[in-house]
């Protein structure tokens, strides 16, 4: 079966520094993939890749067997790339209702009309809400997004992304900066995600990443250390060497 | 908390009757106070400027000091294009709002691949060079001295230009509210909600798959075109056109009577210049040296009380009543 998302060799160096080195990265239809590392493993930067932000400096990036290396942003998002920020990146002043909205309407290829005010397109509307109203949020559509809680602004975030209707989703951290309290609820919003998307997720909380994610890949200092079940890569000594020794040193 | 923005997928685009007021009170003055005419179709031309300028400014987020480029180029098109050419209004009004969009078009393709401060700055360099371009080409613009008595032919060839200004300020009354539809069409429509988008989070814009910058250069040269109409009417009406129409002092003058109406709201695009023509005619007069300085405390204090501007304060204000009623 053709992987959802694949690079091959990919490299990306800011002069001396190398951040990534030679990655080689599979993710199948449907896989709950978690990458993880020390901080400064370039985890953000694979992102930015393969979303397009940043453009590598030598490999390729495949999207369904497609090569897109070359391709823009918002070219690879047509074409079923989808992504969380780490860091909340919302149209704060925008309700929460139009948040959604503007990606559902870029997908749907009605986001550039001119001439029936966005009200009369229903459709738009409605698929908002209602997917609004899938991650608990049906209250809140009429608010301004800044006015909302973290919490569910990071919901919003993941809400904007789905209505996109990826192939496949990139999750920057996802739980960032959320209460622990608070936190639950987005795991249970990451639990029920549509089975047939591919997810690839960034996450520093190893309770999250072990309990969602069924394959893992460690990536330290811009190259794959390596690649497993949560049960492998619990058990790697490399693994606990690299990464958990690193946070006993901070500690 | 504070409702979210008029515009988007959930806000209903009818009109409200509120929204008829400025043509009520410019259909008064035709009526009730004619002598008034020439001054109206001033205030409607400066009008249809900010109103351009509001469609980049508060809705897409493009902070400009240049949008007098595109007005003076509209103006002086107009005016070359009539003693030149021909003087029918309606193909140099057309002329000219090509000319300008054309402009707007290809300056914008340059300008717009920066943002914030260096933005700012080529803004302000294309309305100089205009401006300098103006000046220089005597032989065409007149230089210093402009083009007078621009021959224009009545409109259609039925409806002459009167010494009253009857007919020049129902030529504005028309041309200004066919592009206040426009442009509130645009606003309300999906295109606008993403206009919105892009002034919020390009980053974003660009991760839900939109094409920021064609959309972005689409809303510019569209406010370009709108202001090249908003010059061409202002030589059509007067008959003359000068290197007043340029610079960056008209443009600064016009983002201060935005930011007084209040951006973002179309109707800001009103208030402001009628505020601001007002209070510079009245100032003048009390005191004649000093006038500005009466402007900069105004603007002081809205930017610093009132961020949404005068209409922002009426809101407010509004707002507290119904709240007192329930």
């Amino acid at each position: 079966m053709t992987p959802a998302l694949e690079t091959r060799a990919l490299c990306k160096s800011f002069g001396a520094l190398t951040v990534a080195e030679r990655i080689d990265f599979v993710l199948p239809p449907g896989a709950r993939h978690a990458l993880i590392g020390p901080n400064g493993a370039g985890k953000t930067t694979f992102i930015n890749m393969l979303t397009g932000r940043l453009k590598p400096s030598s490999g390729r990036i495949l999207l369904g067997g497609e090569d897109v290396t070359a391709l823009a942003p918002d070219a690879r998002v047509k074409r079923g790339l989808g992504r969380t920020f780490q860091i909340n990146t919302l149209f704060r002043e925008l309700s929460v209702l139009d948040n959604v909205a503007l990606g559902v309407a870029e997908r749907r290829g009605v986001a550039g009309r001119l001439w029936r005010p966005a009200s009369a397109y229903r459709e738009v509307r409605e698929e908002s809400l209602e997917l609004l109203a899938s991650l608990g949020l049906a209250g809140d559509a009429a608010l301004r997004t800044a006015d909302l809680p973290y919490g569910k602004q990071r919901l919003v975030e993941i809400a904007i992304a789905l209505g996109l209707r990826p192939k496949v989703l990139l999750l920057d951290e996802p739980a960032a900066g959320v209460p622990s309290v608070e936190s639950e609820r987005i795991f249970e919003v990451l639990d029920r995600l549509p089975r047939e998307i591919a997810i690839l997720i960034i996450e520093h909380d190893m309770d999250l990443v072990f309990r969602f994610a069924r394959r893992i890949t460690v990536l330290v200092q811009g190259e794959v250390l390596c690649e497993g079940t949560p049960a492998e890569i619990a058990a790697d000594r490399r693994v606990h060497e690299v990464y958990l020794g690193e946070r006993h040193g901070h500690a | 908390m504070a409702a979210a923005s008029a515009i988007g997928y959930a806000s209903s685009a009818r009109l409200r009757p509120i929204e008829l007021l400025p043509w009520a009170l410019a259909l008064a003055v035709f009526f009730f106070a004619p002598t008034y005419q020439p001054l109206a179709a001033y205030v409607l031309i400066i009008i249809l400027f900010a109103l351009s300028l509001d469609l980049i400014v508060g809705y897409g987020g493009i902070v400009t000091l240049g949008h007098s480029a595109y007005f003076g180029l509209g103006a002086y098109v107009a005016g070359v294009f009539a003693v030149r050419v021909t003087g029918d209004p309606l193909i140099g009004l057309a002329v000219a709002a090509a000319g300008a969009g054309l402009f707007g078009l290809v300056t914008g393709a340059v300008i717009l691949r920066t943002h914030g401060l260096a933005l700012l700055m080529l803004t302000l360099a294309i309305t100089s060079i205009v401006l300098e371009v103006a000046n220089k080409w005597t032989t065409v613009t007149g230089g210093a001295d402009g083009l007078h008595s621009v021959p224009i032919q009545p409109i259609l060839g039925y409806f002459r230009f009167d010494m009253f200004g009857r007919t020049a300020f129902v030529y504005c009354l028309i041309v200004v509210a066919l592009c206040w539809w426009l442009v509130r069409t645009i606003v309300y429509s999906p295109f606008g909600v993403s206009l919105a988008g892009t002034r919020e989070n390009d980053v974003r814009m660009a991760a839900v798959g939109a094409p920021v910058y064609r959309r972005r250069l689409l809303a510019y040269t569209i406010s370009c075109t709108l202001a090249g109409i908003a010059g061409a009417l202002l030589t059509q009406t007067t008959q003359f056109v000068g290197l007043s129409v340029l610079g960056f002092e008209l443009s600064g003058e016009l983002l201060v009577m935005l930011v007084l109406g209040g951006v973002r709201r179309i109707y800001g695009a009103f208030v402001g210049p009628v505020v601001f023509l007002v209070a510079k005619d009245y100032l003048a007069k009390q005191f004649p040296e000093y006038w500005y300085l009466g402007i900069g405390i105004l603007l002081i204090v809205i930017v610093m009380f009132a961020r949404g501007g005068i209409l922002g304060i009426l809101d407010g204000v509004l707002d507290r009543l119904r709240r007192g009623r329930r």
